[in-house]
């Protein structure tokens, strides 16, 4: 084919123009209609799906953390109570740079950078969508210092919460406990669901026993957010019907604590180190649990700072440290009057039967003297005037008599060298010595003069403060044991009706004779009369008293040598103890007092058991009482 | 010269309104003018809800739609002759640009776009929107048409220096705009059916070769776009929360400035690129199908203009900025709606940002030019 002559023909390219033109619109018109095919499926084909889509990207389920439960003492006053407080939380999903953020928020004040990598732990072990917060309460300068740097926080926000209260402080610390921020380790251990937006956790005493009681169950609301998950009112003015489910709260508990006698016991010891534990021994309601000192656990509600921490920790007195569950201690010579009842019922002496002290025992075949306490002697004693004047002798040579076996038995009945099943945690068992126990801990025989000290409360004997309450309740009811507690009664937080818990009554001890009661019981009454070691606290009392006093050996002194309080460091004198209940012929009320390094039972401790029993039986409240503290929105304040 | 019968009416128009006189005396096109306008106006009253109603964008915005007015009715008075002659000086200016930024342009988003002229920065490769169509037609002006397979070629290495130039800022969406304007007057030109399908064929076995000189954002774009699930919070997060914007408005939309996408900002890009997905989050799909139909109509009266403009220069430039400017529309579009990838081509005449509009109505600018001063010489 020859090949056309190429010249422009203005005609031939108009018409080709035009045809290009209507093909171009032609094929525009098409691709068009593919976009317009394609805005139909989205908008009304599809419409439905991504409206679902679309109405969760800006509803988000928040959860609604409960109100904790409140705690009251049986007078009805607060002990736990929530307050509003800010909170500065991070949702992880919406950070990019984790470190980073806390590196910024450590510059910036607001959290401690000795804090990152603990903190750093929780965020990783939480859930990516719920907040975890970063610092409890926060204060007016730091809600500042954030609220206008908040646009280089994202994920970041303050938000308020309620917070844990505890309105005396210092008080019952050791009873209530404290809660403090959820834990990498806690997380471990708890349904989530549960605490969504929770920042609190019990953490010991009362707030963790009771943690499923008092914290309640969490609810969950619809909230609208934007893509930085930010809350946000409504969408362009116009509010989205929203749906929740509110949580449960948590119930209350009723203590058998009385703040007022709490707070005597308390101030009675103040200065000191020591314990008081006072029940009901006809219910094992505690009404004074003391441990001093004792520590603010408000501080710890509030994100207790690391210095702070430390320093509690590391505190010689140890204020962490519950000693009227978790202290053991030789109860010294308030073993006693569970020793004659062992001995009465083994039939290892008879209530009258004499023996003679001259101020020293000494074993068959062996010259080792074990000294009284009094180096004359007491003379002639029987079982009543024993206990009274609290002579070792006669205790030395009862235990000979009864063997380590009989005492091992009779003590553990009593309660001792085990739990007493106190509703909070951290209780220790003490030690009640066995043969087979010494094989074990140190691969030794149990040899005889370890027996003899058993017998005044001493060797390898360890009780607690509360065991004493507990075993001296069971002789002032004449062998009834009631497990303590210290919750009496639960409020349901939805019906807000009061369930009284029943006592709990675990074993009891039914005697051979039930005559010895009486003879030890005469022995404890004798102890507060004129002549025994505790008259100088009963002088003047309206009532009964039937106690034991009781100085516990820290110290080991050589054979020959004299103890001497004044030569001896504080912390190296001996231990005070006193155990009582009173009225004697009707016991309402049992007290145990330990002051460590206190010296004499009789002296130290038993005067503040009285200042307890008279308050308890009297009314005489003579301290001023505990006054409440206002929470304080900022906490540096106080 | 052969006036063609439509405009054989001139008798009735000399008794037009004054509005009309002023308009022809400007060699501006009162229908196209209309429309313009209609899009522009519908643009200002979506930018105020899409910017979140930040009046401070939206005044901007008003601001720059002032000076791309100037410069459409400036440029409608420039005589068409001038237009061609400058046609391969603009071009040269422009590629000469082009290096400049490579060289030592400013970096902006990860881009190299940007020629800091201290007054203003300015981006050479808006330049190449009008001056590649316009250097094509100039140099097939005097040629005959068809072109022949040489011109052809020549044609495509006007277009493709600038182009690569552009994509290796990296700028996808400006080089394909670029390259679909140049190769728009080589179709309007009259190239073969045989070449468009080798060159189809060619394009095709091109991808392969394309994705390897590709950046890893470009081919992210391209996965994302076959399956935007693949990386939700990632790269296909603007294609699927364009989508959820555009489904949930369903017919009627949710109202203006009540789009929960739009406004709780999950929608991104949401004033620029993905505006036409708030169009149809709060406005519907009435009215988004009534917006592309006024497109359409833009498309359509440019391309009537450009049917009846002087000569074949003045035919192809316009009939490629028609064109071009449906491209824009069908590209956004497309992205938004999920049937394209993700590419930077803005909304025509609504997304907010000023040198595109400028560009835009600089195009319809010379476009009125290119036909109203064919009457000029008519009358």
């Amino acid at each position: 084919m020859p090949r056309p002559v190429r010249i422009k023909d203005h005609w031939r390219e108009q018409r080709l123009f035009s045809t290009r033109t209507l093909i171009a619109i032609i094929v525009a018109a098409a691709l068009l209609s593919t976009v317009m095919g394609r805005l139909f499926y989205l908008q009304v084909i599809k419409h439905r799906y991504y409206s679902e889509l679309s109405q969760g990207n800006r509803v988000r389920l928040e959860p609604m953390p409960p109100d904790r439960g409140l705690i009251y003492d049986r007078t009805g006053a607060v002990l736990a109570e929530n307050t509003p407080a800010y909170e500065l939380e991070l949702t992880p999903e919406q950070v990019a740079d984790i470190p980073d953020t806390l590196q910024r928020l450590s510059a910036l004040g607001l959290i401690e950078a000795d804090q990152i990598p603990s903190l750093e732990r929780v965020i990783r072990a939480s859930r990516k969508f719920s907040p975890v917060p970063l610092r409890l309460s926060l204060t007016e300068t730091d809600i500042a210092t954030f609220s206008v740097r908040q646009y280089d926080f994202p994920g970041v926000e303050i938000r308020t919460r309620l917070a844990r209260w505890y309105p005396f402080g210092e008080s019952a610390v050791h009873a209530l406990g404290y809660v403090g921020i959820i834990s990498e380790d806690d997380l471990k251990h708890i349904d989530r669901d549960e605490y969504g937006g929770s920042a609190l956790i019990g953490k010991s005493g009362l707030e963790s026993a009771y943690e499923k009681d008092l914290h309640g169950a969490a609810g969950q609301q619809q909230v609208v957010v934007n893509a930085q998950g930010r809350h946000v009112d409504s969408v362009g003015g116009v509010a989205v019907p929203l749906e929740s489910k509110p949580p449960r709260g948590g119930n209350d508990l009723i203590l058998g604590i009385d703040m007022r006698i709490q707070h005597i016991a308390e101030s009675a010891l103040s200065g000191r180190r020591g314990a008081v534990v006072a029940l009901d021994p006809n219910t094992g309601n505690i009404v004074a649990l003391v441990s001093t000192p004792t520590f603010d656990p408000n501080k710890f509600t509030r994100g207790i700072s690391t210095k702070d921490y430390v320093a509690l920790r590391d505190d010689l007195d140890k204020p962490l440290f519950n000693r009227a569950l978790r202290g053991t201690y030789p109860p010294g010579s308030t073993i006693k009057p569970f020793m004659g009842l062992a001995g009465l019922e083994y039939g290892a002496i008879e209530p009258t039967t004499a023996r003679n002290c001259h101020g020293g025992f000494t074993l068959p075949g062996s010259s080792h003297v074990y000294h009284d306490w009094k180096k004359e002697g007491h003379g002639t004693v029987d079982m009543r005037h024993a206990i009274a004047t609290s002579c070792d002798v006669y205790f030395y040579g009862l235990a000979e008599v009864l063997g380590i076996d009989h005492i091992h038995t009779a003590m553990s009945e009593l309660g001792f060298g085990k739990l007493t099943g106190i509703d909070i945690s951290g209780e220790r068992p003490g030690l009640v010595p066995s043969p087979a126990w010494k094989q074990q801990a140190y691969k030794q025989a149990w040899y005889p003069g370890e027996t003899v000290i058993v017998g005044i409360g001493q060797g390898y004997l360890l009780t607690t403060p509360l065991q004493l309450a507990h075993a001296a309740g069971i002789i002032a009811t004449r062998g009834k044991s009631y497990r303590p507690r210290l919750v009496t009664a639960v409020r349901d937080a939805v019906t807000r009706q009061v369930n009284t818990l029943p006592p709990v009554e675990d074993g009891g001890l039914t005697l051979r004779d039930a005559s010895h009661w009486d003879v030890i019981i005469e022995g404890m009454e004798k102890v507060m009369e004129p002549g025994g070691t505790g008259a100088a606290s009963a002088r003047g009392a309206p009532y009964r008293m039937a106690g034991k006093s009781g100085t516990a050996q820290v110290f080991n002194i050589g054979q020959n040598q004299k103890y001497d309080a004044g030569r001896v460091t504080e912390r190296l004198r001996d231990h005070a103890l006193f155990i009582v209940f009173a009225p004697a012929e009707a016991p309402k009320l049992v007290v145990a007092v330990l002051v460590e390094n206190g010296g004499h039972g009789g002296s130290a401790a038993a005067p503040i058991a009285r200042r307890v029993l008279d308050a308890y039986l009297l009314g005489k409240y003579d301290v001023a009482g505990p006054a409440p503290i206002e929470a304080a929105a900022d906490p540096q304040e106080r | 010269m052969m006036l063609s019968g439509r405009h054989a009416n001139s008798t009735t128009r000399r008794t037009l309104s004054a509005s009309a006189q002023l308009l022809r005396r400007f060699h501006l096109d009162g229908m196209l003018l209309g429309l313009l306008g209609t899009v522009i106006l519908f643009g200002l009253f979506v930018l105020y809800s899409a910017a979140g109603e930040n009046v401070g964008q939206w005044i901007n915005q008003l601001e720059r739609l002032l000076l791309a007015m100037a410069s459409l009715v400036l440029l409608a008075q420039i005589p068409p002759p001038w237009l061609r002659r400058i046609s391969p000086l603009l071009y040269g200016v422009g590629v000469l640009l082009l290096l400049l930024v490579a060289l030592h342009g400013s970096v902006g988003k990860g881009a190299q776009r940007w020629l800091d002229l201290h007054l203003f920065r300015f981006q050479p490769s808006e330049i190449m929107k009008l001056a590649v169509p316009m250097m094509c037609a100039w140099y097939v002006h005097e040629r005959p048409l068809p072109p022949s397979l040489r011109d052809v070629m020549s044609m495509l290495l006007i277009i493709a220096v600038p182009a690569v130039l552009i994509a290796k800022q990296p700028d996808l969406g400006t080089a394909l705009l670029v390259a679909s304007a140049g190769i728009l007057v080589v179709f309007l030109a009259g190239l073969s059916a045989i070449v468009i399908t080798v060159g189809a064929i060619i394009t095709a076995a091109a991808v392969p070769i394309a994705w390897h000189f590709m950046h890893d954002y470009q081919r992210n774009r391209v996965l994302t776009f076959l399956d935007p699930s693949q990386d939700p919070l990632g790269a296909g997060y603007h294609s699927i929360q364009s989508q959820i914007a555009l489904g949930s408005g369903g017919l009627f939309g949710k109202g203006w400035t009540h789009g929960s996408q739009a406004q709780l900002e999950f929608l991104p890009e949401r004033s620029t690129d993905f505006i036409f997905a708030v169009i149809g989050e709060e406005l519907g799909l009435v009215i988004q199908l009534g917006l592309l139909l006024l497109y359409l109509a833009i498309v359509a009266r440019a391309l009537y203009l450009s049917v009846g403009a002087q000569n074949t220069y003045a035919r192809l430039v316009c009939g490629s900025f028609a064109l071009t400017f449906f491209v824009y529309v069908f590209v956004n579009t497309g992205m938004v709606s999920g049937i394209l990838p993700v590419v930077g081509v803005p909304l025509p005449l609504i997304s907010y940002g000023g040198t595109a509009m400028v560009t835009l109505l600089a195009s319809f600018g010379i476009l009125m030019s290119l036909h109203r001063h064919r009457q000029l010489v008519g009358a």
